[in-house]
Parts: structure tokens; sequence; C-alpha cells
């Protein structure tokens, strides 16, 4: 047995649920250090980034998730659900955070939407997340059948927007926005080759 | 703020920040008084409450030494500040290469208690130490045909750890009109609150402008330049249409990507309210008039 197979084993054994605690831990972190001052002279924005780029993270991971099966024969394939939902609640937490700490002006809230390209893609991003999270039940996997899948393939999008939200709202031409959008495109590039059809999504 | 100020001088020593708590109460008051005249804005009296050294030191815009804002205070101790130079040239009639030590044994430092606004909509008061600039540029004798000065920040690779990157077109380089430049607010920092400027904040000397964004207010400057044209700008290189070469504090010219019209005081945690913006940060007054007739929009 390779070690491959041996991961394989320990994931099958393992359930899936802890991975909801440990995921938001993270966010409570976050939160608690912000609260006390472990997150500088400017805690709102360090909060909302550092929430931002948890879901970011925890996008590419799902999206890691198929090409790790079919390329390394890593199946990781019962965690997605709940890492997907946990870029839903990171995503969520994140336009909170910008909602009511940051802009806080209702009048200003919904002017940044529509007038700043950067908020528009990033809220649009969220707003694809909404369906998938509703969505990411078993009944809803039963009832929608293959439309589910059809439905699922949003993420693809939303990472995308993810991505080109994060360049868009930095000064300057960064290292670390570049690198998101280059993993997320290379991910989303695997699934386009060679894929069985019944493999794919 | 009436209650707030009470004059608390007395003829007997006191520490150095002690003395410059006492000289913002001062200030503080005399800027209530000439609200109370209908001259200034009584804002300028509630708002000058100066950041502690923790926030002015740990939250910095110094993209040589990374983007991050605590990147600034984490690295920008490999940067050797002493010796230093300031090489002084173009239209004047003294250029040369001038020491630190030896410009600072020709200028008068004096405290300067300024709020600071980032482009980024947040901002600061910071308790300056420094020298007018206009007293520089009179050393330096800058001729009757420059129209503009140029400033450049060191760019040193080996020190400097940001600058391996092309965040920008380095080195960082910033300018001002003559009469801005000329301005009595227009100061060359070498401190804040009494002791050395530190690394993170642009030793061994900076620009402050204080009525315009903080990127005008360039750091760690390696030459000063007199010039009849006007200069080019790093951030107005990088994006001319979200960065002008004025970059005046205007709450009524958004950013291209976010509103100008609040910001945010750094330092209030968790849950601080937002707080309208000033045109020309608070300093209308001394400054409006040099741009009487000029389109503040066209000219952002």
């Amino acid at each position: 047995m390779g070690p491959i197979d041996g991961v394989n084993a320990a994931a099958r054994r393992m359930p899936a649920w802890p991975l909801y605690i440990i995921g938001v831990l993270p966010a409570i972190w976050l939160v608690w250090l912000g609260a006390t001052g472990g997150l500088g002279a400017e805690p709102i924005k360090a909060l909302e980034r550092g929430l931002g780029e948890k879901a970011l993270q925890l996008l590419v991971l799902v999206l890691a998730i198929t090409p790790l099966r079919r390329f390394v024969g890593l199946n990781l394939l019962k965690f997605r659900r709940a890492i997907g939902l946990l870029v839903f609640i990171y995503a969520a937490l994140h336009l909170l955070v910008w909602l009511v700490l940051d802009v806080q002006i209702p009048a200003q809230i919904w002017a940044d939407i529509v007038k700043r390209p950067y908020v528009t893609i990033g809220f649009t991003g969220f707003l694809l997340l909404v369906p998938l999270a509703m969505t990411s039940n078993n009944w809803s996997v039963r009832r929608l059948g293959p439309k589910w899948r059809q439905l699922h393939r949003l993420t693809y999008v939303a990472a995308a927007l993810g991505g080109v939200h994060y360049i868009w709202l930095v000064k300057g031409i960064q290292i670390e926005p570049l690198a998101y959008m280059a993993v997320i495109l290379g991910l989303l590039a695997l699934r386009k080759r060679g894929a069985p059809r019944k493999q794919a999504g | 703020m009436a209650n707030r100020w009470k004059n608390d001088l007395k003829d007997c020593d006191v520490t150095p920040e002690a003395a410059f708590l006492n000289r913002r109460q001062l200030m503080a008051g005399a800027a209530a008084g000439i609200g109370l005249a209908g001259i200034g804005s009584t804002a300028r009296a509630e708002t000058l409450e100066p950041n502690d050294w923790e926030d002015i030191t740990s939250y910095n815009n110094y993209y040589e030494f990374g983007t991050g804002k605590d990147d600034p205070a984490r690295y920008a101790h490999t940067l050797v500040t002493k010796p230093w130079t300031v090489k002084i040239d173009g239209m004047v009639d003294h250029p040369g290469d001038y020491a630190f030590d030896d410009i600072m044994a020709m200028m008068t430092v004096e405290e300067r208690l300024y709020r600071f606004r980032c482009v980024e909509a947040w901002s600061m008061v910071v308790p300056w130490n420094g020298f007018e600039l206009a007293d520089l540029l009179a050393m330096a004798g800058v001729q009757s045909g420059a129209k503009y000065i140029a400033f450049e920040t060191a760019n040193r690779p080996d020190e400097m750890p940001g600058v391996r990157y092309p965040v920008l077109d380095w080195p960082y380089v910033e300018g001002l009109r003559i009469d801005e430049a000329m301005h009595p607010l227009t100061i060359m920092a070498t401190g804040i609150y009494g002791k050395d400027i530190p690394n993170q904040n642009g030793a061994p000397l900076r620009l402050v402008v204080p009525w315009k964004y903080g990127f005008k207010s360039i750091k760690s400057i390696v030459r000063i330049t007199a010039t009849d044209k006007q200069p080019p700008t790093s951030w107005n290189k990088a994006n001319a249409s979200e960065y002008g070469f004025y970059s005046n504090v205007n709450p009524k010219v958004d950013h291209r990507r976010w509103s100008q019209a609040t910001e945010r005081r750094i330092g209030g945690g968790l849950f601080t309210k937002r707080q309208d913006t000033l045109m020309f940060n608070g300093y209308a007054n001394e400054v409006a008039g040099i741009y009487a007739g000029m389109d503040l929009r066209k000219n952002f």
C-alpha cells in the first residue's frame, strides 16, 4: 500500500463533521485577536482581510479536490461539502465585517456595490455562493439530480471573481493576489484536460 | 471642546512628552479660539489628539519594505541611515551633497502636530518634529525660474526587500509645486514625539505635507531637485487615473476605487466610527488660497 492509499484509507475512516468545528476556529481566533488588540493598530481592515483571504484559500482547496483525485489518486471528496460551506461562511463573515464595521454607512454601502468594480465583483462572487450553500445537502443533491452538478459549476465563476476582487482592491502590482489568481486559473485549467465525462465536476 | 483645554503650563521642569501635551493643549485652545471668532473650524480642536507612538510606528505604508502594514516596522531596521547624504541639485545656487548632520546644524527643528490622511481612507494625528522645507530651500538658494521641487527616496535593494518586487517603478519619487514646497505648513520631519524618526516612518528625513494624501509625504529622501517642469510622481506613474499630481485631501473627489468622503482614525479598535474627511484635511484656511481658480476635480 503506497502513501496515497494510506491517506485514502485514513480519510475513509475519518468523519467529515469535525471539519466544520476546526474550520471555524480561525474565524473565532481572528475576531478574538481583533477585540483584544492582537490585530494591530487597524483591526477592522485586518479582520476583513484575514476573513477574505481564508475564504479564498478554502476556495482553492475546494477546487483542488477533483484534480487531486484525478491526477494524484487522492480521494478527499467526502470533505468537499464541509470545505465548500466553510468558503461560504468565511465569505459571509468577510462581507459582514465590511458592511457593519468597515463601511458602516448604509447609503455608502450600496453606492460602493454599484460604483466600485472590485466591490461589485466581490459581492457578485458572494451572491453566487448563496445557492451553492443552500443546495449543499443530500436532499438537494437528490432533488436536483444532474442539475446539481451544473449548478455547482458556479464555484468556478465564484473563484475567478474572488481572484479578480483581490487583484483589483490592492494598490500597485502585488505578488500575493496574482499568485492566488494563477493557482485558481491553474486548477480550473486542469479540469479541461482529458477528463473522462463521468468524472467531470 | 472648551472643557478639555486647561492651561497647566508651569515654569518647572517637564519631561519632553509632557511638554508636548501642554503644547498640544495650547494649540487646541488657540484653534478653538479661532473657531469662536468664526475664522477656523472647531473640528480641528476636537481631532487634534495625537495617536500614540505604537500606532504611528507600527501601521505604515512604506512599500520599499513590503506591502503589508506591519512590514515596515518588521523590516525597516536594515536601512542604514547613518551616514546620510541628501543631494540638492537642479535650479539652485548651491547644489551639492549635503550630509544630514550638516543640514540639521543649519535648521531649526520645531514640533508640529498634524493630521495625517492616507489615500486609503484612514488617518492619524502625528506629533512631528522637523524644520520647514522653505528654510532648506532658502539655504540651497532656489533660483527664481524654478517652478517645482522633485524628491527621491533611497533605492537600496540590499537594505529594502520590497524594491525587489515591481510594485512601483523604483525609486519612489514625488514632487510639489514651488509654492506648496515653500508653504510654512510643509516640513521635513526628522522626529516623532521628540525622538528620532524611526526607519519605518522615513528616517532620517521625510517630507510632511499635511493637506495632501500621505503618499505625497515621501520618506527617506536622498535627493531634492529644483526644476521648471512638473516632475513625475510614483503613484501617478503607476495609475494616472487614480492618483493625480496634486493629491490634495478632498472629500468631494473620490478615488476611482473608493470614496474619500469619510475616514477612520487609527487606534480606536474594532468599533471605530467613520468621521467626515475635511477639505484639505482641515487646512483649508492655510492653503485653499494657493489653489484659487483651479478646478480641483480636474487637478485632483
